[in-house]
């Protein structure tokens, strides 16, 4: 067994079990997309961690177990700010950092509306060895990771990502579409994506009972990401996209869980990405924070 | 490495200011106005959202189920016994008890987003009636003896929840 799958399981098994030991937390109502957002923000005060995995298989290289730490905090309530942490194992081949991110969301309209916009503003700082797909933009394409770690780690991404993302929810049905343009801050033209997706609780009312296995507590749907090229060849040609089925289950005993299996729809795409993720809502960790540093109770 | 350094930096800060902005300090007077500016967004619920009936009034889990649900998604601002707390006003007042099930259900989904409420669609729309339900079983607070004592829902309370839970 190779060094990077032993740290690779290791990733896997032991950061959720840091979230056991977490104090204060609430039943999260998390939506089920990984890579499509929707227009709810996290509550005022309160963080999210979550760790996320994608097992993604590689032609013409090693598969990969790729995997971020996700701070989300709750700003206001028309504002969040994230900040992950991301890395990811070869097989074969090794387990390194491969960067970070900062990300931000802004409510921009008052009240629900039929469609909601919410802007998003993240810079990454990341190598080319990030294999993460958090987003698949421009003329993303698998053979991109083809390469061994250190030479993909020789590339370095410093990028500005901006989406706007539209959202609605009716009748117990979400609706999300975001678009994406990002841009690498040294180079490069702007590259484009998207990101689509519709999920729906298994069930529309609450128990009178708290329960864990309550339809209620499942949310299912679907999400679409691809590329569409950039700003001198905008298109789906040499882009990829992938479709994948996505559930999550929200527990009463604090945590969400979140499944979903990716496939490829074309030559370019990965032929598969599945990605589990385990997250923890702390309510009231701003509060927590501000009596640490003597603020008033 | 020096842009490690700078964008973590900015990190930091950027966290700090939101956190400031999250936890503002509310003395006894400031929270008293911010509460008035909250029950104030009752009065703007449009007609039609008044009007409004709740399906779910003749449930009889529905009570129970807005229990379940206020216990998991409110009690953090509003307080376990919807009393009030340092970041939301209380529910047992009469701007809110007397109000229409369908403004309850208005703000609910539309939140007071400027205020700090945020918006409450994401739970299905018989959550938040069955929500609605638990508030407006919960009736109009006594009046607080002394400063300092919690308030109590009215004696006649469907099902006031018992002190002391969660």
């Amino acid at each position: 067994m190779s060094a990077a799958v032993v740290r690779s399981a290791l990733t896997l098994f032991l950061v959720p079990l840091l979230f056991v030991s977490l104090p204060g937390s609430s039943l999260a109502q998390e939506n089920p997309y990984i890579i499509a957002y929707d227009h709810y923000l996290e509550e005022p005060g309160n963080l999210e961690i979550e760790y996320l995995s994608t097992f993604g298989t590689q032609r013409a290289g090693g598969d990969f177990h790729a995997f971020w730490m996700e701070f989300e905090y709750g700003a206001t309530a028309w504002w969040t700010t994230e900040f992950y942490l991301d890395g990811q194992s070869t097989f074969g081949d090794s387990t390194v950092f491969t960067g970070f991110r900062l990300e931000n969301r802004f409510r921009v309209l008052k009240r629900e509306h039929f469609i909601n916009p919410v802007l998003y503003v993240e810079y990454e700082n990341i190598t080319g060895a990030d294999k993460l797909l958090k987003e698949v933009e421009g003329h993303d394409v698998e053979t991109d990771y083809a390469d061994r770690n250190a030479a993909l780690r020789q590339e370095h991404k410093h990028e500005l990502e901006l989406k706007l993302l539209l959202s609605g929810t009716h009748k117990g049905w979400n609706f999300t579409e975001n678009t994406l343009a990002a841009k690498n801050l040294s180079s490069s033209p702007w590259e484009f994506g998207y990101a689509i997706g519709a999920s729906r609780p298994l069930a529309l009312k609450a128990s009178a009972k708290r329960c864990s296995f309550c339809r209620q507590n499942f949310i299912a749907g679907v999400e679409m990401y691809g590329g569409l090229g950039d700003r001198h060849s905008f298109g789906l040609h040499e882009t990829s996209h992938y479709l994948a089925p996505v559930v999550a289950w929200n527990l009463p005993s604090d945590w969400t869980l979140r499944l979903s299996a990716g496939f490829g729809l074309n030559d370019n795409s990965h032929r598969l990405l599945v990605r589990w993720g385990v997250s923890r809502e702390i309510t009231g960790f701003g509060s927590v924070v501000k009596n640490l540093f003597g603020g008033h109770r | 490495m020096k842009a490690e350094l700078r964008a973590l930096a900015a990190t930091a800060a950027l966290l700090s200011v939101s956190m400031a902005l999250a936890q503002q300090d509310n003395p006894p007077a400031s929270k008293y106005h911010k509460d008035a500016l909250v029950y104030a967004e009752l009065t703007r619920a449009p007609q039609k959202a008044r009007a409004k009936r709740n399906p779910l009034e003749r449930d009889p889990d529905a009570v129970a189920a807005g229990r379940n649900l206020f216990e998991q998604h409110c009690t953090e601002c509003h307080g376990d016994l919807a009393e009030g707390g340092r970041k939301g006003p209380s529910l047992l007042v009469e701007q809110v008890q007397n109000s229409e099930p369908g403004t309850i259900f208005w703000i609910l989904t539309n939140g007071v987003v400027w205020r700090g409420m945020p918006v409450w669609s994401k739970l299905p729309e018989p959550q938040r009636w069955q929500l609605v339900s638990y508030i407006k079983s919960l009736g109009v607070a006594q009046p607080v003896p002394s400063r300092g004592s919690s308030p109590k829902p009215s004696s006649g309370s469907a099902t006031a929840p018992p002190s002391g839970h969660r």
